[in-house]
């Protein structure tokens, strides 16, 4: 019998239907991967094998009364511990949420419960998805399955959804929930040689994810494959009234639009993305993928995107000042951590609280954004970055005058150790360069596994499309896919 | 009130006090703004309260369309720039009554730029002195719950249904100039917002509260520092607020000190304010647009449908009482200080001309005069508003036509009038039941004019021999044996006729 | 700009965050490295360019006035670390 944990959830979707196994047996082999994978890999918060085991025997029951089943039925997949889920812990891998058990669940979370989804659990993740590498999770770090070949150094996950990357490429689950506000699906997603899109803003609600920017924040699927990732986002999107900033379209058929052929499309490279002191791996990756879509048909141009540059400054500021007001709601009043010191008073106790229940990287972004914020500098920062993104996001609808979608890597480098990069802030900002541009115009953005560079670690290839264009985008994903033939796993060593 | 200018009579001099007013009026809307639970008062505590005002995580604001609306319409009914593109921020600060840690306001964007009211300061003669006060924007916010200090020994508690309750935050220019203005501008607000509908004005209940800035200076130069009172919750509390305020600043000032802006409370029972300690740091409130809301745009044809939706305002209406009613401008200005007022008088007047089968304007002055005089004599007496006035329009203009035909005479109408209050029963009833209808028969007067005369045979010498004034005590006399019943009119021809 | 130990302590205090003063010698030169960092949007000339509002082209949406919500004061309350006669409770505050 086939290893059950190598499907993805076209396989398991068709085989649960088609009665090869049952939803039950893909549930117990998860199940069973998660709890022998947890100790070493710290992929999740909390697991939930009863959650998943009670969904499976929902959908053979409904396959045995011959009822139609959904678009996940009998799909177990994994849940950022950013989504509210109801009777379920969710704490934003933050002490401040410590215990947290929310009354409701996400829009999003629900609609894959609908679509036929059971839970594994809840994934670890950068501390209130501030993160690149999930070295801010107060619950520990993820630790990739992937290793360099003769060396046990532990290395990032990619973040902020380092959980739901490592997760999958462990084959502890076949997809995943994630977020991405500057690009914390597409970066993890390559640093462990997996696809993951981020829809336009407003495809996916909102409602029930925990905020970090909200307008950036944007949920994506996270899967083995494109045609896994179009299932899933299929079942995630879809216009919720509960979210004013929802957008209001029919979610379109993207799995059955799914065509790998480029011909008549034109790819934009963008020019000010070839930095200097570009890692060669990557340069070499970024070549390959020009290849293999001209291959597809595709016409390459040349794009040029002249404020890229000043994205990521752009980035750190927007973000952390909304961030600032957004986490002010946790102060140990109505949930969560309350830190009361003898002879406290109420503001005493909101400083403890989150003096306490936040940490560091959260601490420094709250500090960032209330300083941009404050009397006397709102214009200087948080005007003028609202100002240069306009700029970048008319870079975008220029150059899509020219091109249908872009293509460019999605890190400036493969997985770095753990540790490597933790003790510089801006190091460690600096890895969402290629990823951010795209989350400051809202546009659909994908990562595909591209290759290995020379240590023998995962490199992925980002495609950005036009606003609403998914479709686009998961073309030309698959049509990298087919070409780069991507099967390297991590090695299990867990 | 007067022409001639308020001062505070200091060491140093005459001071002026310049007063600006930020009135909150809460907007009346089913559910809140941003979330569906319920917007009404006095609930258990945290029963009205979603997942969104209880600022959950991942919960998101949805604005109800009906509180944009009744904020456009207050807008257009004080002759305010709409501002078809408006936008919701962010005011952040901390405190337990804030579930969200930000208020969801609009500093940036308002929804309703400037306009004015036209404040009176002569109820006698509501036109002759009449003062603009300039509005400078009405913006549409959250409200925030509730603290209670006085429950547990050392606990406050929260409670949050009023939590995200809309607001509209109507800002004044400082244009007022005495506690009286202040009390005038705050009173034809509150009217304004009960004609329009968009505001209950129940100052009880908190539905109207004002933020009162205070600041004196010498008459003629710039204006002062000046504090801010919050919260100040009745027109008298206010206009207390600014008198307080004022010679407070004064004495500072006078003593050699400096005035400090700060934020301070007014505590009814000394009628004084003092500073308030728990916003001391809160200034820098880092306002933001809301990411979460997109900005709100507004349709012409959405502008025009609340336009078109506003009822006759209080000033167009006394104008119009006056012109076409021929009501004197005090009777006008009391008839529609208060829409009730108005509209109770208006189904008086409609009920009136049917009744009488006349124009309204033949019986405006009858209905007018009826209503302040005898109506709201005897609510007052009841202790009653009109609202809950025993006498509905209709019995009130069945009265008034019995009156206007002559069954009955006005001073029986009052004795009518005081059994439909005892008993609720209709005039004509009444007046049936009791034989209160009045005699006009000749025949039956005369007889009683002759008993009269004869009774008093030395009084009619008397009249005869030039005492004139005599012909009143004739009338009574007739009067009183007819139980008041005669028509005077008969009594006085027939009274005229037997004396030559 | 840059920012000193009285400003960071300042930032702290208005973000509720309580920090010692070790805390904030180290984050003063680490905000600064940030902020100098993102000071180079200062050169970008945005003459006539309006600050971004909506990144989708989308206007905001209003719901019907309705009584959909509330009701629900135990699921409000569930998660409370102090509530009481059903309200929650924080340390008195002296107003
Ligand atoms: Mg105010
Ligand atoms: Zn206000």
């Amino acid at each position: 019998m086939t290893d059950l944990t190598e499907l993805g959830i076209a396989d398991i979707r068709s085989g649960v239907a088609a009665g090869t196994f049952t939803a039950v047996e893909v549930a117990e082999a998860f199940n069973a991967a998660v709890a022998a994978a947890q100790p070493a890999l710290n992929a999740f918060i909390v697991t939930t094998p009863e959650a998943a085991l009670a969904a499976a025997r929902k959908v053979d029951t409904a396959r045995a009364a011959g009822q139609p089943l959904g678009k996940l039925a009998g799909v177990p997949i994994g849940m950022k511990d950013l989504f509210a889920t109801k009777g379920v812990q969710t704490t934003a891998a933050s002490r401040i949420l410590e215990g947290f058990t929310p009354e409701y669940e996400s829009t999003v979370s629900q609609n894959l419960w609908n679509a036929g989804a059971g839970m594994l659990g809840k994934l670890n993740l950068d501390q209130f998805a501030m993160g690149s590498s999930n070295e801010t999770s107060a619950f520990g770090n993820v630790i990739s399955p992937w290793r360099r070949p003769g060396d046990t150094a532990p290395l990032a996950p990619g973040g902020s959804s380092g959980g739901s990357s490592a997760a999958i490429a462990a084959r502890l689950c076949p997809a995943a929930t994630g977020t991405d506000t500057g690009g914390s699906i597409r970066q993890p997603a390559a640093f462990t040689g997996i696809a993951g899109i981020k829809p336009t803003y407003g495809r996916c609600s909102r409602w029930g994810v925990v905020a970090f920017a909200s307008s950036l924040d944007q949920a994506g699927p996270m899967a083995r494959s494109v045609q896994d990732c179009a299932i899933m986002l299929e079942a995630m999107a879809g216009f919720d009234p509960k979210d004013s900033t929802s957008l209001n379209l029919p979610v379109p058929a993207w799995e059955a639009g799914l065509n790998p052929s480029m011909a008549g499309k034109k790819v934009g490279i963008p020019r000010e993305y070839r930095l200097d002191g570009m890692d060669p791996d990557v340069a070499r990756s970024w070549d390959d993928g020009i290849a293999w879509l001209k291959d597809a048909g595709a016409e390459i141009v040349e794009i040029s995107l002249p404020h890229t540059r000043y994205a990521l400054p752009t980035y750190y500021i927007i973000a952390p000042a909304e961030a600032s007001s957004n986490l002010a709601r946790y102060d140990g009043v109505r949930y969560g951590l309350r830190d009361l010191p003898d002879g406290a008073g109420l503001q005493d106790m909101y400083a403890a609280t989150r003096a306490a229940g936040f940490g560091p990287e959260v601490k420094r972004r709250i500090m960032i954004g209330t300083y941009v914020l404050s009397a006397g500098f709102y214009d200087a920062y948080y005007t003028q970055a609202q100002k240069v993104r306009t700029l970048i996001a008319r870079d975008f609808e220029l150059a899509f005058q020219h091109c249908d979608v872009i293509l460019a890597p999605t890190a400036p480098t493969a997985a770095f150790a753990l540790g490597e990069k933790s003790d510089d802030p801006l190091a460690m900002y600096l890895n969402d360069v290629f990823s951010v541009p795209a989350s400051l115009a809202g546009l659909p953005a994908m990562s595909v596994p591209a290759g290995l560079d020379r240590q023998g670690l995962p490199l992925g290839l980002q495609v950005i499309g036009r606003a609403f264009d998914e479709q686009g985008v998961l073309n030309a994903g698959l049509a990298l896919e087919q070409r780069a033939g991507f099967t390297a796993k991590p090695a299990k060593w867990w | 009130m007067t022409n001639s200018a308020y001062r505070i009579q200091g060491a140093t001099g005459e001071w002026e006090v310049v007063i600006g007013l930020e009135v909150h009026a809460q907007v009346v809307s089913k559910s809140k703004l941003f979330s569906g639970a319920s917007a009404t008062f006095g609930a258990e505590p945290n029963a009205q309260v979603s997942l969104v005002d209880a600022a959950m995580p991942g919960m998101l604001p949805v604005p109800n369309m009906e509180c944009i609306r009744q904020a456009v319409r207050t807008g257009l009914a004080i002759d305010a720039q709409i501002n078809a593109w408006s936008r919701f921020d962010r005011k952040n600060y901390f405190y337990a009554d804030l579930p969200q840690g930000y208020q969801i306001s609009q500093l940036y964007h308002p929804l309703v730029g400037e306009g004015h009211i036209d404040i009176s300061l002569d109820d006698k003669n509501p036109e002759a002195a009449v003062k603009r006060i300039g509005i400078e924007r009405i913006h549409v916010e959250q409200d925030a719950g509730k603290l209670m200090h006085d429950q547990h020994p050392t606990m406050s508690y929260v409670d949050l249904n009023r939590s995200g309750v809309a607001l509209m935050e109507i800002v004044s220019r400082p244009d007022m100039r005495s506690p009286a203005e202040a009390g005038a501008y705050l009173r034809k607000l509150r009217a304004i917002l009960r004609y329009v509908g968009s505001c209950d004005g129940n100052m009880e209940e908190g539905s109207m509260r004002a933020d009162v800035n205070v600041s004196v200076r010498k008459p003629g130069e710039p204006f002062g520092t000046r504090t801010e009172t919050k919260n100040v919750n009745s027109v008298r509390f206010v206009m207390q607020a600014i008198e307080h305020e004022a010679s407070r600043q004064v004495d500072v000032l006078e003593s050699g000190g400096k005035v400090v802006q700060e934020t301070r409370l007014f505590d009814p029972d000394t009628g004084t304010t003092r500073s308030m300690r728990s916003k001391e740091d809160a200034h820098d409130y880092r306002y933001f647009p809301d990411p979460d809301l997109l900005p709100l745009v507004l349709e012409a044809s959405f502008i025009e449908a609340c336009r078109a939706s506003l009822p006759e305002l209080p000033d167009a209406k006394r104008q119009r009482y006056e012109t076409a009613l021929g009501l004197t401008p005090y009777v006008a200005g009391v008839l529609t200080a208060e829409v009730e007022t108005a509209r109770w008088f208006e189904a008086l007047l409609a009920e009136t001309a049917t009744k009488q089968g006349k124009g309204e304007e033949a019986v405006a002055k009858q209905a007018a005069n009826w209503l302040t005089s005898e109506l709201f004599g005897a609510l007052n007496r009841l202790g009653r508003s009109l609202e809950d006035s025993p006498v509905s329009p209709a019995q009130a203009a069945e009265l008034l036509a019995l009156v206007a035909d002559g069954t009955i005479s006005g001073t029986i109408a009052k004795q009518v009038f005081e059994k439909m209050l005892e008993t609720g029963d209709g005039a004509a009833a009444i007046v049936e039941r009791e034989g209160l209808k009045q005699e006009s028969d000749t025949g039956a007067i005369e007889a009683v004019v002759a008993k009269v005369l004869a009774d008093n045979a030395d009084k009619v010498e008397q009249y005869k021999a030039g005492k004139e004034a005599l012909f009143g005590f004739f009338v009574g006399q007739t009067m009183k044996a007819m139980q008041g019943k005669a028509n005077p009119q008969v009594v006085n021809d027939l009274l005229k006729q037997a004396l030559g | 700009m840059s920012v000193d130990t009285a400003t960071v302590t300042k930032i702290a205090s208005l973000a509720r965050i309580k920090v010692s003063e070790a805390e904030v010698a180290a984050m003063v030169p680490e905000l600064n490295g940030i902020l100098a960092w993102v000071e180079q949007l200062g050169e970008v000339d945005v003459t006539g360019v309006e600050p971004m509002t909506a990144v989708i082209p989308n206007t905001l949406r209003l719901r019907e006035d309705a009584v959909t919500d509330g009701g629900i004061r135990d699921a409000v309350l569930a998660n409370a670390p102090a509530a009481e006669h059903g309200f929650f409770g924080v340390p008195k505050v002296i107003e």
